[in-house]
């Protein structure tokens, strides 16, 4: 209890290099938690596409349902298919009204007759795909094939890139905080050199003077970590609406509670976890 | 209880600040060390509480072999040496209550026994009044008393009081005394290093003299007045410092005799 006291009176009592460094692991934690929020999104929002179908053929207005069935058993014979659904004209408004029921003005002129019947197909293996795409396209009946695979890869190909500069990006942040917790912590013990002289000549050890320290390191880093977490966390709520409705129909929003929370815990564990390493490095070298 | 045995020390630029001490301090005994600047007599307290190593010899302090003790040990026997600095070195940013009970805190006492402990101290030592003041706040013979209560603090079995009484005038400086000579009574063991003679002058207790880092002399305690006389007598006739030595002329300059 006494050494937490010790540890606030320090830290109320030099409040700019406290401030200094919260807000250093603040920015380090804000970064952390707006990567780790846009890899969540980007991969829910591959797991997305790769989940729905991966060619989408539609067909022309006067094709027949006969036409329709007898291309759907052409495409089963050649093996490469693992589902196929046929999606009616009243069945595509029905998906179209969902989408956008918050627009009634683009309801209103919308009816069954104008749009047109598909077929979604998902192929077992994704290089099936262009096979698939050349046979609809040369079929009369098609008016127009929507070709996934493009979307998915680039997707993906995106995804890793922003993992590796992110995570690139996360140790370098992470290494400019320890080192200006160091500093920071270094100059605290140099000014209070006189005092830690006093109380080893009362007879404190080693760890009563050290613990205050390792304290001081898991407060800036705990706290900034929270502060981190709150702005990102805030801003994430305040752009849910827009994100949600820019993203019509892919599924990422709002992020679900527990993730929010679980990556909290997390981060304020990696800041314990940091500050007592930033401070365990400048006791081991301002404190001999 | 305390033991020099031929006990030198040397500095990196080879000059001795001690050479070929020995003597030894009973337990209960009440010693005066003195000498002029220089002479050792602060250099003798930083071996005894192990802030510094001698070059050569041995220090026993209550059986502990200071030159053989692990370091893990050192804060162990600063707890059982009660120490009244020449700088008092008080810590300035916290309270006066703050820097009394700090070796308790240290030493782990759980906070409301440590502040019952503090508070009684703090009475006995005439500090009380002053316990949520900084030590800015108080005057040098306040100071002093501190000081005094935080090297007791402890209940150690030996006190160092290095120029417990410099920087006062000669009222402060009995009053003082008079409280050294109480811890002393109930058995704690009390070197006191000084530079004024009317105190040495006025008690009736042992010398050790250092002149030059060299042991020049160690007298035996004389029983010539009765040491509370003397005391109260001292504190009827003793003028401020500034009105014993006349103008130009320093006290320490007498001191020096030593």
């Amino acid at each position: 209890m006494k050494t937490f006291k010790t540890t606030w009176r320090n830290i109320r009592r030099s409040p700019y290099q406290a401030i200094a460094a919260v807000f250093v692991m603040t920015l380090t934690f804000l970064f952390i938690s707006f990567f780790t929020f846009l890899l969540y999104g980007s991969s829910k929002a591959i797991n997305y596409f790769e989940s729905r179908p991966q060619v989408t053929a539609f067909f022309r207005q006067e094709v027949k349902q006969t036409d329709i069935d007898n291309l759907k058993s052409d495409l089963r014979t050649t093996n490469k298919i693992s589902n196929i659904r046929f999606v009616s004209k009243q069945d595509a408004l029905k998906i179209y009204k969902e989408q956008n029921k918050n627009d009634p003005l683009l309801l209103e002129l919308v009816t069954a007759d104008i749009l047109p019947a598909s077929l979604e197909i998902s192929t077992v293996k994704i290089e099936d795909l262009s096979g698939i795409n050349t046979m609809l396209k040369e079929s009369p009946l098609v008016s127009e094939v929507v070709f996934q695979k493009d979307v998915v890869s680039v997707l993906t190909s995106w995804t890793n890139a922003l993992r590796s500069i992110g995570v690139g990006l996360i140790i370098v942040l992470s290494l400019v905080s320890i080192f200006i917790m160091v500093i920071i912590i270094g100059v605290k013990i140099s000014q209070k050199k006189q005092d830690i002289e006093i109380m080893r000549l009362i007879g404190a050890g080693g760890w009563y003077i050290r613990w205050p320290f390792l304290f001081e390191g898991i407060f800036y880093g705990a706290t900034g970590a929270l502060l981190g977490w709150l702005i990102s966390a805030g801003a994430l709520w305040y752009a849910t609406p827009m994100l949600s409705s820019f993203l019509k129909g892919i599924p990422i929003f709002p992020l679900p509670l527990v993730f929010i929370f679980g990556l909290l815990s997390i981060e304020i564990i990696v800041a314990v976890v940091l500050g007592m390493l930033s401070s365990f490095l400048a006791v081991l070298r301002y404190l001999k | 209880m305390i033991r020099l045995s031929k006990v030198s020390k040397q500095f990196r630029t080879g000059v001795f600040a001690l050479e070929n001490i020995s003597f030894e301090v009973e337990k209960g005994e009440f010693v005066f060390l003195v000498g002029p600047t220089g002479s050792g007599k602060t250099t003798i307290f930083r071996l005894l509480t192990r802030e510094a190593l001698p070059t050569s010899g041995e220090i026993i302090v209550d059986n502990w072999d200071i030159l053989k003790l692990p370091a893990n040990k050192i804060p162990h026997l600063r707890k059982k040496i009660g120490v009244v600095f020449q700088d008092l070195k008080l810590l300035m940013d916290r309270t006066i209550f703050e820097n009394v009970v700090l070796p308790l805190e240290v030493s782990g006492i759980k906070a409301e026994e440590a502040k019952k402990i503090a508070q009684d101290l703090m009475e006995k030592v005439g500090i009380e009044p002053h316990r949520d003041k900084f030590p800015i706040q108080l005057s040098g013979g306040e100071l002093q008393r501190v000081a005094i209560a935080r090297a007791l603090i402890l209940e150690p079995d030996i006190l160092l009081a290095d120029e417990p009484t410099g920087n006062l005038d000669q009222v402060t400086a009995m009053e003082i005394v008079k409280q050294l000579l109480e811890i002393n009574k109930k058995g704690t063991t009390i070197i006191m290093a000084t530079h004024n003679v009317d105190i040495i002058k006025s008690l009736s207790k042992r010398i050790i003299s250092l002149n030059k880092g060299q042991l020049a002399k160690d007298t035996a305690p004389s029983h010539s007045l009765p040491k509370s006389d003397n005391i109260e007598k001292k504190e009827k006739k003793s003028p401020s410092t500034s009105q014993r030595y006349p103008e130009g002329h320093s006290g320490l300059k007498e001191d020096e005799d030593f």
